[in-house]
């Protein structure tokens, strides 16, 4: 497929049908329903399924059904809706079960407003639901990344047999940009008979049970430390950018559209001799902590740039240990950070 | 002499495990029944079970099939899932009432009426049993549970909720039934649905729906007996038994 100028959430839509994604379950909110209005005419003619579900909370357990019978199964949502869809997660992270979710992220708490934002960054990567699971949070900056992500989101998911998530901001799915999907091909992926429903037969007649009830509290403790195991085997996964970092005296922390604005203001100020680059987490679960220390260590500041009101912050300040001073600036939502407030802001910490 | 064998284990019932059910619990029959009825099809191999919270949430330990747990109402959502991706298998939810008929309510009500070829069995013993007796959407006025202590009071609890007839206005699914476990005669004519009920999906022909009146003689506070014996005498008249649909 050639570059073709697509909004982007037809872009991860089509991105997911050329992943393999056959089957998606959702229910409509804003800003995201172009990918369901995308699927449901897509899919039933390559022989799979698209279920408009009753709610959220009913469409994550179709995720989860899907998804136990080994099937690449996809569902999309915003803020709002990730909520409803919380303890849906909670379960398919419990049970082990592969799904990928992409939340496009509108401002909050409650109804909160329609336009862009990213303050769902610690509902998505410190849970939301109960319990000690995690996801894999992946959060793209172009429209071009958001479709590598999404590919790559469905074979992470069926590697760890986790659920994933993508984190992107209302900007991402509403914009249009020139993309390339290519077709898709999973390679060297476990298979699914060994666990996954349906495969009795497969299996020699040996039943599968899928399940997070454990109510002997030894054993409830024995999967809480399989699935630790688990997530500390995650952390290979983690991917960053670090854009213009050379001899950079302040370092700024942006993820998704807000490290894409941020990068605009980082070149203004390059031009003007000011020494500042740009760590980007692409992965917020596991989140690069290692890489900030080390670029942070002995600077002058480190500025944290959201469209929340500095959620990420916290996650920094653990990476930096103390190296540095880290200081925040962002926007709740629907109003992006704007190239010459960042500006301002590195420049007053000079 | 030839030694002739009548009665054993079903094939699909796990080997070697004794169920948690309180003595005369309604649920081993039902279980019973469905093991019965996936040896008689032969789809012990095709078959997946969703289990839900309650009760039975253990059941998947039973049962020798694939089976997946379902959060608290949402099995039929779950089981939608995996029909959907795996249409060659026959996929079943097994609910309590307060599964289905309180928190599940909107899921239930959307499977059925997107025609799922699903099978639901639905046990309705008037009260949530697992957490310890309290009141139901199912709980006959005047009864006594742990939150309606003076007695279900329809001023300000509502009338007791008819899943059958509810899910019957609904143009899309194809069998619903009432039956009940609570006699030998009962049983039988339990058995032929629940088996209808699992046809009607080989058949590929749509929802199917199955209530089993059932009992909870411990938090209904009365020997087996006397439960079975109140299932009949006062859940029959408020739950009527008979056929509400049958893809007409």
């Amino acid at each position: 497929m050639a570059r073709v100028l697509m909004k982007g959430t037809e872009a991860i839509a089509e991105a997911a049908i050329q992943a393999g994604c056959k089957y998606f379950f959702g229910y409509p909110i804003t800003p995201q329903n172009e990918i369901p209005e995308y699927m449901s005419g897509k899919l039933p003619k390559i022989g799979g399924a698209y279920v408009q579900a009753e709610s959220e909370l009913a469409a994550i357990n179709m995720v989860m059904g899907g998804g136990a019978t080994g099937t690449k199964i996809m569902t999309t949502s915003s803020s709002p809706g990730i909520s409803l869809m919380s303890e849906g997660i909670s379960y398919i992270a419990g049970c082990e079960i592969p799904a990928v979710i992409v939340n496009v992220m509108r401002g909050g708490p409650g109804l909160g407003g329609i336009l862009p934002s990213q303050a769902d960054y610690m509902q998505a990567t410190k849970g939301g639901g109960n319990g000690d699971y995690r996801l894999l949070v992946l959060a793209p900056s172009t429209l071009q990344e958001a479709v590598e992500l999404t590919q790559m989101a469905f074979d992470l998911a069926q590697q760890y047999r986790n659920p994933v998530m993508i984190l992107a901001d209302g900007f991402m799915g509403q914009m249009m940009e020139a993309v390339e999907i290519k077709e898709h091909i999973s390679e060297n992926l476990p298979p699914r008979e060994p666990w996954a429903l349906g495969c009795m037969k497969e299996r020699g007649g040996k039943r599968a049970i899928l399940k997070s009830l454990y109510l002997n509290p030894e054993d409830l403790e024995r999967h809480n430390i399989e699935l630790q195991k688990k997530y500390r085997e995650m952390e290979k996964e983690v991917r960053f950018e670090a854009y213009r970092c050379d001899g950079a005296e302040i370092l700024l922390c942006a993820f998704g559209t807000t490290a894409r604005i941020a990068r605009s203001a980082i070149n203004n100020l390059r031009n003007e001799g000011i020494k500042v680059g740009m760590l980007r987490p692409i992965t917020l679960y596991p989140f690069p902590k290692e890489k900030i220390r080390e670029l942070a260590t002995g600077l002058k500041g480190v500025l944290v740039v959201e469209m929340n009101m500095g959620q990420m912050v916290e996650d920094v300040e653990a990476a930096v240990c103390g190296k540095a001073p880290v200081s925040f600036f962002g926007h709740a939502g629907g109003i992006a950070p704007s190239v010459k407030e960042i500006e301002e802001q590195i420049r007053a910490i000079l | 002499m030839k030694e002739v064998k009548i009665y054993e284990r079903p094939k699909s019932w796990a080997k070697d495990v004794h169920t948690h059910y309180c003595p005369g619990c309604g649920h081993g029959i039902t279980h019973r029944l469905i093991c019965e009825i996936i040896d008689e099809l032969g789809i012990q191999d095709d078959t997946i079970g969703t289990a839900p919270v309650g009760c039975a949430a253990l059941m998947y330990d039973y049962f020798d099939i694939d089976f997946c747990e379902a959060a608290h109402g949402r099995a039929p959502a779950l089981a939608t899932g995996i029909k959907r991706t795996r249409p060659d298998k026959i996929v079943f939810t097994y609910q309590g009432d307060g599964d289905l008929a309180s928190i599940g309510t909107a899921e239930i009500i959307h499977a059925a009426n997107r025609g799922e070829k699903l099978t639901t069995i639905f046990i309705n013993n008037a009260i949530y049993g697992m957490t310890g007796g309290q009141m139901a959407p199912t709980t006959l006025i005047g009864q006594k549970t742990t939150t309606s202590p003076f007695g279900r009071d329809p001023e300000l609890a509502g009338y007791p909720m008819r899943m059958c007839e509810l899910l019957a206005t609904l143009e899309t699914p194809g069998f619903i039934t009432r039956v009940t476990v609570a006699k030998p005669k009962y049983i039988i004519e339990a058995k032929k649905a629940i088996k209808q009920a699992f046809v009607n999906q080989i058949e590929g022909r749509g929802y199917s729906f199955v209530e089993v009146l059932s009992n909870c003689p411990t938090n209904w506070g009365m020997t087996p007996v006397q439960s079975f014996e109140w299932t009949e005498s006062a859940m029959i008249p408020h739950y009527p038994l008979g056929v509400f649909k049958n893809f007409e």
